[in-house]
């Protein structure tokens, strides 16, 4: 019998119903009395020098408040970069500056030249067009392996090359080569992982606002954790200490990561409202999104696999660049690096496993993390290579995955994490049997008598989420901690609030952690609500992203319950006249052990507010705690997957007939939840690997910038339910965290896109066709090309 | 988007004296200009909805056979009242984008655009339709020319389309993964008297009939008559979503397969 509420529950997600009705409440909701607008006029070249910014006749213009300039952000900080990556020298990564509004050069399509404050946002639109730019282009920078030859235009002119830094990692090189001067076959192959924009539903808004009677400043901001803005943008942008500065992110429209970075607009909103003495309102239109939301992925990597004679993987070596754009996005260092990196070893018991990524300055927009970040770059070349690798060898590359898996746990992996535990024959066998892979010839021969080929793709992919623990992260390079933080306030009348360090911005938090602290105290959900996204009212925690929240602050909140339970126990053995080791918890009931008194949940909540039968020499009044938590290590989430597509020969379409995605999430709190959560990350691994793709010409124009060029995926893109199935029965429940949970918010999307590009590559073999490798997205007219080419 | 003035007249006639203003312009759905609007792209003083038009909407049977449709009929209309008398142009209206799409967009709009990727000029064109404006008809053949480009005049209006109904018609659609319009399309219709074929998506210069698909189709109504002809790729378009080589095979390909679909 499924249970019907606490942990493992299904209980429809709380938040849907404002959602639905049209009763949330966005930062676009927000209007504050006396606010102005801004509009940010941005840069329609990719590359230039500003010679000049006049905005004379602007400032004359209907409604114009006021015009910023760079000129206006001397002597404030610049945007800065959460990562310190040290380069494979020893030397700290190249770290240009990022000013608030451009100052000197312009360096990608999209990078704000000045912005105009009025009071519309039309007519502060009308008076940008007034405002005269003179600003000589410079050569674009596009092409990340060209950004580094010698004599290659600079996006910075301060620093020696376009190279942000040469990292290496992993294994060294003398024991690596020697892995593949031994090897009985080496299988290579290159790759692109395309360039993706996030795309969350709700663009970026931020509306500033500034009270003089207290100094106080307010950002109303689309932030995945509002705490870490107020810590950067405080703290290096502007100078406002954090009692004088309340970041909310109210309701969040998704996030997908693009909205954990701190953005110019941001500061700047808070920054304009505090110099006019007025709220000021950005929201970002759709075609803003495309050129200042930080970009995904991007990387170009040569990957080489080695293996022995009985087909073991002795060696794994990849070499990368990534893309870091014009300016060094909050956390964009560590994805190509730590997020990535230490990825390498997949699931497979390699013993020699080295990374070397160069990470390039180009003239576009910055690239930071996107759903997985780093790790399906990593899970994207692996899987492919291993693919490859079973097709030159003739082995079923099922058995070659499994011939290779890490069976004993823990696993230090030569990357430098270790996983805890995991068991990845389970998933693969589940993946197998929910996937019918007996029945695949059967569907072949059905598709081949329509004139269509049929591939089968599979994939295993592991991951690390719950990123923490902050001492280990720290010597990495990380600049902040890395725990999180919750507070159960209980009320007299034994309702309670939880504060939260993690956001929800489409995850349901609402829903799933009332259940944990309801499973733990034997209450009802509905007693329980979660507060988030206010630093005026959460405690200091870092927020949501890299599939954290449940791991990480759901840890936090368990503790905390955990002291809540310990004090409400001292109350309950005064009110019961018994010692407190007797006392025990179940179904919102305390009683004394082997009696049959007790006194309810309820009684002894109000008795912490109404002490006046209270053990006050022992304990104070009241019922709140907090706890900060911090891990002792990531978790790992894995998983295998499986599909089968159908491409039509004639024009190249794929459409993918059959999914399966056997995952091992640990304990599951909420399996709807979870489900919707790998169904979502399915669909954007299946638009990375089918449709979407961020292109710049060679003069730094963006191509696809609107829904004209950039393809989403939409609901007919992804198999009908009936051939769609996410599993998430293979548990082996974290060792470290209290809740034994692993994290599932990125799975679908680091484990999609190998499994569906390795079902094309496999149709086309099955048609006749030498093809190797198509790079993502593998849209209709790149199929037909690699057939016919 | 610029501040306008807007006038919503109620007859043609009304409606040709307001755009005969300054910096006038038409807007029908909207479902183009108002992006362009909210783009800046367009700087128009008057807008001059054709909405409120009646004598402008509505799908209707001539006594010759013809179907006449009137410029400001949208393409749902289209799609449910033409289906019983030319079920080949009703499919095509219905395939035009999303519900909201077709519930605003109207078969004038599409046709005084002259979108490149646009399916309708491929059915006027298709069908050797009639373009009736407020003040003369213009015959398919004369009215595209070349992307954007269309015969009307300053301020003409497109009042009704009049399509010849054919024996059979099928339109096959390849859509461009983003924006969903015609990749590459190609209408065709079997006429007594022949058969034509209008490629939309694919060419640099808009809408086009081809010619040797149409003569190896009325001497033999099959895919198979197709087989073995070809489009040349020089002056394909080539973009993010396909080569120029890539549309002009799908031109042979698309054909095969509106034949096949023809009814
Ligand atoms: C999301 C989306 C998807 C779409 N997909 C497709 C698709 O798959 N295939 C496709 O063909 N189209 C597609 N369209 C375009 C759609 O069909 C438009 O409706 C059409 O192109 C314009 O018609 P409208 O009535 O909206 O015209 P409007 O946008 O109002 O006007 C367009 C232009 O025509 C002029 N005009 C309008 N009516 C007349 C008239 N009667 N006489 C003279 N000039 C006139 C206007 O002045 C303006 O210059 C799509 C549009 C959108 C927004």
């Amino acid at each position: 019998m499924p249970k019907d509420h606490g942990i493992g529950a299904s209980p429809k997600r709380r938040e849907d119903v404002r959602f639905l009705t049209g009763a949330g409440n966005y930062t676009d909701d927000i209007n504050l009395h006396g606010q102005a607008y801004v509009y940010f006029l941005r840069s329609d070249m990719a590359h230039g020098k500003i010679n000049k910014v006049d905005t004379e006749e602007a400032s004359q213009m209907p409604g114009v408040v006021r015009i910023f300039t760079g000129a206006d952000f001397e002597g404030v900080g610049g945007l800065p970069c959460g990562w310190q990556v040290t380069d494979k020298n020893g030397d700290p990564m190249k770290e240009p500056a990022h000013p608030v509004l451009a100052q000197g050069k312009v360096r990608h399509v999209g990078d704000p030249v000045a912005a105009v404050v009025a009071e519309s946002l039309e007519e502060a639109r009308t008076a940008a067009e007034a405002i005269e730019l003179d600003i000589e282009e410079l050569p674009a920078v596009v092409d990340m392996k060209a950004a580094l030859t010698d004599g290659a235009t600079k996006v910075h002119d301060d620093l020696s090359d376009n190279l942000c830094y040469d990292w290496q990692f992993g294994t060294d090189t003398e024991t690596t080569d020697k892995a593949f001067a031994e090897a009985a076959h080496v299988t290579t192959l290159e790759l692109v992982n395309n360039r993706l924009v996030a795309n969350p539903m709700e663009p970026r808004v931020a509306v500033g606002d500034y009270s003089r009677a207290n100094d106080e400043s307010t950002l109303y901001t689309t932030s995945q954790n509002p705490h870490v803005i107020r810590l950067l943008m405080g703290a290096f942008v502007l100078g406002i200490p954090e009692h004088k500065l309340r970041v909310v992110a109210p309701d969040v429209g998704g996030g997908f990561g693009t909205k954990i970075f701190h953005y110019a607009e941001e500061a700047f909103c808070t920054f304009a409202a505090r110099q006019i003495n007025r709220p000021v309102k950005w929201t970002a239109s759709r075609s803003e999104a495309f050129m200042s939301d930080a970009h995904g992925r991007d990387h170009v990597t040569k990957i080489e696999l080695a293996l022995d004679a009985d087909n073991n993987f002795t060696a794994v070596r990849t070499d990368t660049y990534a893309n870091m754009g014009a300016y060094l996005s909050t956390f964009s260092s560590s994805v190509p690096t730590w997020l990535h990196g230490t990825l390498m070893a997949g699931n497979y018991k390699t013993p020699a496993v080295q990374v070397n990524v160069k990470a390039v300055f180009t003239t576009t927009v910055p690239v930071d993390a996107y759903r997985g970040a780093g790790r399906p770059e990593a899970t994207f070349q692996l899987e492919r290579v291993i693919d490859k690798a079973a097709r030159e060898l003739g082995a079923d590359p099922i058995a070659l995955r499994r011939q290779n898996f890490i069976t004993e746990f823990p696993y230090e992996t030569p990357v430098a994490v270790a996983y805890d535990t995991g068991d990845y024959g389970a998933t693969m066998d589940k993946m197998e049997e929910l996937m019918d892979i007996p029945g695949f010839a059967a569907r072949r021969a059905e598709s081949e008598a329509k004139g269509m080929l049929r591939g089968l793709g599979v994939n295993c992919f592991i991951e690390a989420c719950g990123i923490a623990p902050s001492n280990l992260v720290g010597q990495l390079g990380a600049r902040a901690g890395l725990y999180d933080a919750a507070t159960v306030r209980v009320n007299a009348t034994g309702s309670i609030s939880v504060m939260v360090g993690a956001h929800s911005h489409g995850q349901g938090h609402e829903t799933a952690f009332p259940q944990v602290v309801a499973e733990m105290l034997g209450i009802d959900e509905s007693m329980i609500d979660i507060v988030h996204g206010d630093t005026s009212k959460i405690p200091f925690g870092m927020g949501t992203y890299g599939s954290r929240s449940i791991a990480v602050c759901g840890s936090a909140m368990v503790r905390a319950t955990e002291k809540i339970i310990n004090k409400a126990k001292k109350i309950a053995a005064h009110l019961l006249e018994a010692a407190e080791t007797d006392i025990e918890l179940k179904d919102g009931q305390f009683s004394v052990a082997g009696t049959d008194k007790s006194v309810a949940w309820g009684d002894v909540t109000l008795a912490a507010y109404v002490p006046h039968n209270y053990p006050l020499e022992d304990i104070e009044p009241g019922l709140e705690e907090t706890a900060f938590y911090d891990p002792s290590n990531f978790t790992y989430p894995a998983g295998a997957y499986a599909c089968e597509v159908e491409l039509d020969p004639e024009t190249g379409e794929v459409t993918i007939e059959k999914f399966v995605s056997a995952d091992d999430f640990g304990n599951v709190i909420n399996p709807m939840i979870v489900e919707g959560q790998v169904h979502g990350g399915i669909a954007q691994g299946i638009g990375q690997a089918l449709l979407e793709n961020c292109a710049y010409d060679e003069n730094g124009q963006l191509l696809s910038a609107s829904y004209m060029d950039y393809a989403m995926p939409r609901a007919d893109n992804l198999p009908h339910m009936a051939n769609y199935t996410v599993d998430h029965s293979c548990q082996t429940p974290c060792t470290h965290n209290p809740l034994g949970v692993k994290g599932c918010g990125e799975a679908g999307a680091i484990g999609s896109p190998p499994t569906v590009v390795n079902a094309v590559i496999d149709a086309l073999q099955s048609g006749g066709h030498k093809v190797e490798h198509i790079d993502m997205p593998v849209s209709p007219s790149r199929v037909w090309a690699a057939m016919n080419g | 988007m610029y501040s306008f003035d807007m006038v919503r007249p109620s007859s043609v006639a009304d409606a040709v004296s307001a755009l005969g203003q300054d910096e006038a312009q038409a807007l029908s759905g909207g479902q183009t200009l108002i992006p362009t609007l909210k783009q800046r792209l367009a700087m128009p003083s008057v807008l001059v909805s054709l909405s409120g038009i009646e004598e402008m909407k509505g799908v209707c049977r001539e006594d010759n056979g013809d179907l006449t449709i009137g410029g400001g009929t949208t393409h749902a209309t289209v799609a449910a009242e033409a289906a019983a008398h030319y079920p080949g142009l009703a499919k095509l209206a219905g395939g035009i984008g999303d519900p909201a799409v077709r519930n605003r967009g109207t078969i004038g709009g599409s046709l005084a655009n002259n979108d490149p990727s646009a399916c309708y000029p491929a059915a006027a064109l298709g069908s050797g339709a009639t373009i009736v404006t407020n003040n003369r008809e213009i015959a398919a053949d004369d009215y595209f020319q070349g992307m954007f480009t269309t015969a009307l005049e300053e301020g003409e209006i497109i009042t009704s389309v009049r399509f010849p109904v054919p024996e059979a018609a099928g339109y096959a659609k390849f859509e461009q993964p983003a924006s969903r319009f015609a990749l590459t399309a190609v209408f065709v219709a079997k006429y007594a008297d022949g058969v034509r074929v209008a490629v939309t998506g694919a060419s640099e210069n808009g809408v086009f009939r081809w010619t040797e698909a149409e003569q190896a189709l009325s001497s033999n109504f099959s895919p198979d008559a197709v087989a073995g002809l070809s489009v040349p790729a020089d002056g394909m378009i080539s973009d993010l979503h396909g080569t120029g080589a890539y549309r002009a095979h799908l031109v042979g390909v698309m054909t095969k397969r509106a034949v096949a679909a023809a009814s």
